[in-house]
């Protein structure tokens, strides 16, 4: 952070990928393009820090030294250094969500490493106690991690939360940063690539406050709905709604929660403009909403709050249809002075 | 796991968590230096989440959508089984062509995960810079010898195969990252989404199937096909190498020949998804499902299969459910089934301290049981046992692939710049590390050589005018469903029971559980344990500061781990050691 060029700082990542998730956000993120993590990490953007990930999922390391004896490459040593306050700055990344340790008497829902002292697995609760203090920015990564997901589904046994819910939603981190979530069930690749990239701006002074909403999600990400940017609102507007899976028309009748969900998804495909969810025939199941999954289920049942509006769109949707019908019918048909023949009918004035 | 020393040359050593694997993964070993074998082993799990508890009393539709969640790299193969299981349990048979959709997506998703899990995870265990430092003396070697394919792959030595892995720095590392990201298009062109799809339903897919969309999937696995054609020649010349610069390679990570597959890719023309017919579409599948025991295939049957499944406790943090309610006393022919069968299973988590002598992970011991013993099954990584199954069985002729007896065949067409190329995959000497790893390579081309099949015939329904992609249900008050497929790293199976329309048990039982198991009550390792244990160390560097233990990570690895779990090796007569390491591959801070 001294350096004098950004260029020339040095940003530690330390992931924890061992909340309760499934790795399919560490999975999604090497689909990134735009940046790709190969981009990120060797400084092929102009004032890109240098970057040190330390990553489960692709990471060189991987020696002995699990219990503290001695051996080349040990991955955990990392998270040693940055409690001990020699990784400075560090952005922690968490994936997964937390589950509640304090419910049991013993034994552990989920450890990422060991605790030299006990022997015993070290909780990701505990990493987190112990390294967000010290931590420049925390980033919650996919719905587990930043509102809990599936694995805090009614009836869970782990008790299990988003990262917001264990440090509290007002935390800050010591350089004032709030906890910056990117929901996805799994994040969208470039969405999660791209946050990245501007924490890691911000982190080297090149960046103002990261733009957050009130569910701690990036503005500029999540401000729209699934509906504003699918290509098959149009079916909506003009009430042509599909019973049948396989249609391309709009799916709200089958379970598309679209109209009130925020995120980007139909716009932005899920890479390189390539699929989605309900632009390729997905219903929307709210994987991006705090609310997400049981205010959501059963997904495949008609979202009960859209048969007022859907109804609306129905009865006037289908005599838009029909307007439209006429006026597509009339611009299906060329104007009539394209043709052969000695006469020009085009409205030109012959001078010759 | 106290700081224990047994005897002067064991040493106990623990990995964890494992990189380059997906979730997190426990192996703890004792190494004997002395005769430079792995004297013990232990896997362990360090996570728990409860699916089968927390899907009790949801509704049945929502089943494929939960349980995608299980695997973040490949959610669809659950996602996938969850909907033959409850296309079974609803009694829907899906249009043709929604089934050529599923298949062309878990064709691209085998095409993704084993490239990149292969080449940007495995890959780096290989590479040039992993080499240097654990055997300097390999390295040299491969330095200096010839690549037998050099002109089908264009690397001229075996050292310029190793340096084109190396992380990041390495040309064929960066392009099969790339490779990584298409082949997702591919799959994302079918289903919607990686990793958990959009567009999967019982009866069938929402995906709209256009000629559009199988132009844009054809257009890229011809690519892709070009790319298996440099590919499979390049990893036959590094495996072999490995063999041929460490004799004795081949005992590292072997264990008896014990696999099972599943079958994976649905023939449409014969599945139909009922009970009571599964064994002949069972058959019918592309993949063929089969159990191979010491090289002899026991049986293709999936109701077979099914019966055999046992669900053991022992070390895992689990109560028994013995007493408790049995769900499935037959099966729908009239077989019993067994108390500690999926169907019938209870999860009940009992969480405590970790202690290897007793209690030591959260993954339970599945058994396939085949009259007389609890076999320990394990999938090869997926590929092995796939490929062996189907070479033995004989079953697959679509042109493009053709299984002999003893060997698996590819035909890979004519592509931009390479002609024609047909690829054999012969059944190996051992069931090992390498042999893993090289059945991954190959199954890409089966994979890749299998959906140029999918696009055939998914074209001739679209152009015949079928365009239909999904067939209605109604959801019974009361019923069961089972079903059956090849998760990437090998076989998968979902079980449930539907009682007053809700959900009463639902249990899904992945590759890895089959393979990172703990010891049963038997006492019978799972395994990972049993292929790490009594399997040589090949390493150059000696037990201390740069020991690495790449031959057992190399291993572990081999097998695909895909949990989140943890494998922990641990040095026990050792101390600390201050030594820092030059930083690497995306630690690169210079």
């Amino acid at each position: 952070m001294a350096a004098t060029k950004p260029e020339d700082a040095l940003v530690h990542v330390l992931w924890i990928n061992a909340g309760l998730s499934c790795d399919g956000d560490s999975v999604a993120l090497t689909a990134a393009m735009q940046p790709s993590i190969e981009e990120i990490v060797l400084g092929a953007l102009p004032g890109l820090p240098k970057v040190a990930v330390h990553w489960p999922l692709i990471d060189f390391e991987c020696g002995p030294g699990g219990m503290g004896e001695p051996g080349a490459d040990t991955f955990i040593k990392w998270f040693y250094k940055a409690e001990k306050g020699e990784l400075d700055p560090f952005v922690l990344v968490v994936e997964g969500s937390i589950p509640n340790e304090a419910i049991k008497k013993e034994g552990y829902w989920c450890g990422f490493g060991n605790n030299f002292e006990t022997g015993q697995p070290m909780t990701t609760s505990e990493w987190l106690d112990r390294l967000t203090p010290k931590a420049l920015a925390v980033l919650a990564v996919g719905t587990c991690a930043t509102y809990g997901g599936i694995h805090a589904m009614a009836g869970n046994p782990t008790g299990a939360m988003g990262v917001p819910d264990y440090l509290g939603w007002n935390w800050k981190s010591r350089a004032g940063i709030p906890i910056v979530c990117v929901p996805g069930c799994p994040i969208q690749p470039d969405n999660l690539s791209e946050t990245i990239l501007y924490l890691l701006y911000q982190a080297t002074g090149q960046a103002p406050m990261i733009p957050l909403d009130e569910n701690l999600r990036p503005k500029w990400l999540f401000g729209q709905t699934v509906h504003e940017g699918c290509d098959r609102a149009g079916y909506y507007e003009q009430g042509d709604f599909t019973t049948d899976y396989g249609s391309p028309k709009c799916l709200v009748k089958i379970g598309c929660w679209g109209p009130v969900v925020k995120c980007n998804v139909p716009k932005r495909g899920w890479m390189a403009g390539i699929g989605g969810c309900p632009n390729v025939g997905g219903i929307c199941i709210g994987c991006t909403m705090p609310g997400f999954p049981d205010k959501f289920m059963p997904f495949m049942d008609e979202p009960p709050g859209s048969k007022v509006s859907a109804g609306i769109s129905g009865v006037l949707g289908k005599l838009v249809r029909n307007l439209r019908g006429i006026t597509e019918r009339t611009l299906d048909k060329e104007p009539k002075w394209r043709h052969r023949g000695e006469e020009l009918t085009t409205g030109y004035r012959k001078p010759w | 796991m106290a700081t224990a020393q047994t005897n002067s040359n064991l040493v106990e050593m623990a990995w964890d968590p494992i990189t380059r694997i997906v979730g997190s993964l426990g192996i703890y070993t004792k190494i004997d230096f002395g005769k430079r074998t792995v004297a013990e082993c232990h896997s362990t799990s360090s996570i728990f989440r409860g699916y089968s508890i927390f899907m009790k009393g949801k509704d049945p539709r929502d089943a494929h959508f939960i349980t995608s969640r299980i695997c973040g790299i490949c959610g669809d193969n659950h996602a996938t089984c969850s909907c033959y299981t409850q296309n079974m349990a609803y009694g829907v048979r899906p249009p043709h062509l929604g089934e050529w959709i599923v298949n062309l997506g878990e064709a691209a998703e085998y095409m993704f995960d084993h490239n990149i899990f292969q080449e940007n995870l495995v890959g780096v265990d290989f590479c040039e810079r992993m080499v240097r430092e654990t055997n300097p003396g390999v390295w040299e070697k491969a330095a200096k010898t010839e690549a037998a394919h050099a002109s089908a792959h264009g690397y001229r030595t075996i050292g310029d195969i190793m340096k084109s892995l190396n992380p990041l720095e390495g040309e064929f590392y960066r392009e099969a990252l790339q490779m990584s990201r298409m082949t997702r298009e591919m799959f994302c062109l079918m289903e919607g989404r990686h990793v958990h799809p959009s567009t999967l339903y019982p009866g069938g897919v929402g995906t709209v199937a256009t000629i559009q969309l199988f132009t844009d999937y054809l257009t890229r696995l011809m690519r892709y096909v070009e790319f298996m054609k440099r590919v499979v020649p390049m990893h036959d010349d590094l495996f072999d190498f490995f063999y041929e610069a460490m004799p004795g390679y081949e005992k590292v990570g072997e264990r008896r020949v014990l696999l099972g597959c599943w079958g994976s890719l649905q023939d449409p023309e014969y599945c139909n998804f009922k009970y009571r017919d599964m064994t002949d579409w069972g058959r019918k599948m592309f993949v063929t499902p089969g159990v191979v025991v010491d090289g002899k295939l026991l049986t293709t049957d999936l109701v077979k299969i099914n019966l055999g499944i046992r669900i053991l406790l022992g070390h895992s943090y689990y109560d028994n459910w013995e007493g408790k309610e049995i769900f499935v006393k037959n099966d729908p022919l009239g077989n019993p089934v067994d108390e500690h069968h999926p169907w019938n299973q209870h999860t009940i988590p009992k969480p405590q301290k970790r202690d290897f002598d007793d209690k030591y992970s959260w993954v339970m011991s599945p058994r396939w049981y085949d009259g007389k013993d609890h076999l320990a099954l394990d999938t090869g990584g997926g590929p092995l046992a796939r490929l062996w199954v189907t070479a033995l069985a004989g079953l697959v002729d679509i042109g493009y692939v053709k299984a002999t007896g003893t060997s698996v065949i590819f035909n890979l067409p004519k592509t931009a710049t390479k002609p024609e190329v047909s690829f054999e995959w012969k059944i190996p000497k051992w069931s090992n590390t390498i042999e893993r790893d090289r059945a991954r390579t190959y199954f890409q081309a089966y994979a890749a050589a299998a959906a140029l099949h999918f696009v055939e015939q998914a074209l001739k329904e679209v152009r015949a005018g079928h365009t239909k992609t999904w067939e209605p249900f109604k959801v019974p008050k009361d019923a069961i469903g089972c079903g059956f497929t090849e998760a990437v790293r090998g076989v998968l199976s979902h079980h449930m029971v539907i009682r007053d329309g809700k959900i009463a048990n639902y249990h899904p039982y992945p590759p890895t559980p089959w393979n990172g198991n703990p010891r049963d009550i038997y006492g019978t390792p799972g395994p990972y344990e049993d292929a790490v244990q009594g399997s040589p160390i090949f390493e150059e560097n000696g037990p201390g500061d740069k020991f690495k233990g790449i031959d057992i990570m190399r291993t572990v690895r081999s097998f695909d781990p895909c949990l989140p779990c943890g494998v922990h090796m641990y040095l026990g007569n050792g101390k600390v050691l201050e030594k820092r390491h030059s930083p690497t591959l995306l630690n690169q801070v210079g």
